[in-house]
């Protein structure tokens, strides 16, 4: 029987969930040997019309990585899902949007002000050319892609069949998700490709994890000597473990750093950023609101914090916009 | 059904999901109606055994599903039935408005209230103030969340039975 086909695709994304492919080092060649790569644009050289060659439903499986922004990852996306039999959401930006969905605080105009007009910056665009997607050459008119106003998960455009969650998806899960899928015992459609346990609950630090509330001051990690061994909540740290899925054997917390929850939510959680929200509230030691109120204004962005890798997957998907509003985004 | 006392001139009438715990403010809102206060009838009311109920989720959820505003109602700090209830509720109540005013909601949209059972008074007055507030803050615009097409016949992939893998070919 022949090899079963893979692709993988980028979009919105920084390139590491390639490189997380790569980090698996000799497994890579289990890989290798077990499926027939026919799409790799991004270590390979294969172009969009290789893709568009293939009959539909042709790869048997396709990972793509990256959040959607342009009309360019859209269609790319949408080839994906015509060509592959089973679509797998790679990483955390295509599964919810990731970091690049944090975009969805601002409106786009906002943005493309910032990128090529704020003289904080260093713009130097005297004419303030700002992207475009037509333009006029001498050999001939060239389209560019678009930008949409929001970033969007994948599942936000195109149906999606399983999720491989993590900031890049630790190796382990891929093997594991690659192994699944030849040996044909994947779960049902939907499912996401990781333990359903939350972080703490196989954490290394899981004794020092208190039973009560806690929590007198938010703390960021720069601003205190960690404890290597304590659990980041008790030392005031805003560790997201709680409400995050394990399955990435711990590769913060063992450097001493708290989870800023990549991984993504558990499979009863709707919305990850609530979720995380109200697990560290509670933790807080106080009772009287003056206290509390002050407490919370150590967490200094409460968007940026829980919803670090889920923005557009939240139930709000993304800030109000200004013009719906009348007020300025800043 | 608007009470022309209460109702607007422009006819936008805000809805507002009231989550209210079952001890006290569910209970003062009872009075209010044996009493026959009368009061705005904008409030959609959820029971909840106490406020330390409410998930920062049935918040979002609410406002994703149409709501104006929302109000939250427990017992007074102190009073809980179930000792401390409610200062949870508070706790998350303070981070969760501070990450409701990030996403360009207006802070006033979300209010909290401490209405004991005896306070029937108290529950008609926030509830009319809120009301004035949102109708002078207008209807709440969230953009809609994007959905992919309806499954397609060139979707083929069908998990079941498991171990049939990669023979997934099933037309429909």
């Amino acid at each position: 029987m022949s090899k079963p086909k893979v692709g993988f695709y980028w979009c919105a994304s920084c390139g590491g969930c390639e490189e997380a492919v790569v980090d698996l080092a000799e497994a890579i060649l289990d890989v290798v040997e077990a499926v027939d790569i026919v799409f790799w644009p991004c270590a390979m050289d294969f172009k969009r019309e290789d893709l568009e060659a293939m009959a539909d439903g042709e790869m048997a499986a396709c990972f793509v990585n990256g959040a959607i922004r342009t009309s360019e990852q859209r269609q790319m996306a949408e080839l994906c899902r015509r060509k592959s039999q089973c679509l797998v959401a790679f990483g955390t930006c295509s599964q919810s949007g990731g970091v690049p969905g944090l975009a969805n605080l601002y409106s786009l105009e906002s943005i493309l002000e910032t990128a090529y007009r704020d003289k904080h910056f260093s713009n130097v665009n005297p004419e303030e050319t700002r992207p475009r997607s037509h333009i006029a050459t001498p050999e001939g008119d060239i389209e560019l892609p678009t930008l949409d106003e929001s970033v969007k998960a994948l599942d936000q455009v195109v149906n999606v069949d399983y999720y491989l969650p993590g900031c890049a998806p630790p190796p382990q899960l891929i093997v594991e998700a690659v192994n699944a899928l030849v040996e044909g015992r994947l779960p049902p459609r939907g499912a996401i490709l990781a333990p359903n346990i939350a972080q703490c609950r196989d954490c290394p630090r899981i004794d020092s994890k208190p039973e009560e509330s806690v929590i007198r001051q938010f703390h960021r990690p720069h601003e205190i000597d960690i404890d290597p061994e304590t659990c980041f909540l008790v030392q005031g740290l805003l560790c997201l473990g709680p409400a995050t899925r394990s399955g990435c054997d711990h590769a913060c917390i063992n450097a001493n750093m708290p989870c800023t929850g990549c991984l993504g939510p558990l499979d009863r959680v709707r919305d990850f950023g609530a979720a995380a929200l109200s697990a560290t509230a509670s933790l807080l030691d106080f009772d009287q609101e003056e206290q509390i109120a002050a407490a919370m204004d150590g967490v200094v962005d409460p968007a940026g914090a829980f919803y670090r890798y889920s923005l557009p997957h939240s139930m709000l998907f993304r800030r109000v916009l200004p013009e719906r509003t009348g007020e300025k985004v800043s | 059904m608007s009470d022309p006392d209460i109702a607007g001139p422009d006819g936008f009438e805000p809805r507002i999901v009231a989550f209210f715990c079952n001890w006290c403010t569910y209970t003062a809102s009872d009075l209010a109606g044996t009493a026959r206060m009368r009061y705005a009838p904008n409030t959609r009311v959820v029971r909840l055994m106490c406020s330390g109920r409410l998930d920062p989720q049935f918040v979002l959820a609410a406002f994703r599903q149409g709501a104006d505003g929302v109000l939250i109602g427990g017992c007074h700090p102190g009073d809980c039935h179930y000792q401390e209830g409610n200062t949870k509720c508070l706790r998350r109540f303070e981070l969760l408005r501070r990450l409701v005013d990030q996403m360009g909601i207006e802070p006033e949209r979300l209010r909290l209230e401490w209405i004991s059972a005896s306070e029937g008074d108290k529950l008609r007055d926030a509830t009319n103030a809120m009301v004035a507030t949102l109708r002078r803050l207008g209807p709440l615009h969230l953009e809609p969340v994007p959905t992919p097409p309806a499954k397609s016949k060139t979707e083929h992939f069908v998990p079941e039975p498991a171990g049939t893998y990669p023979v997934m070919l099933a037309d429909e």
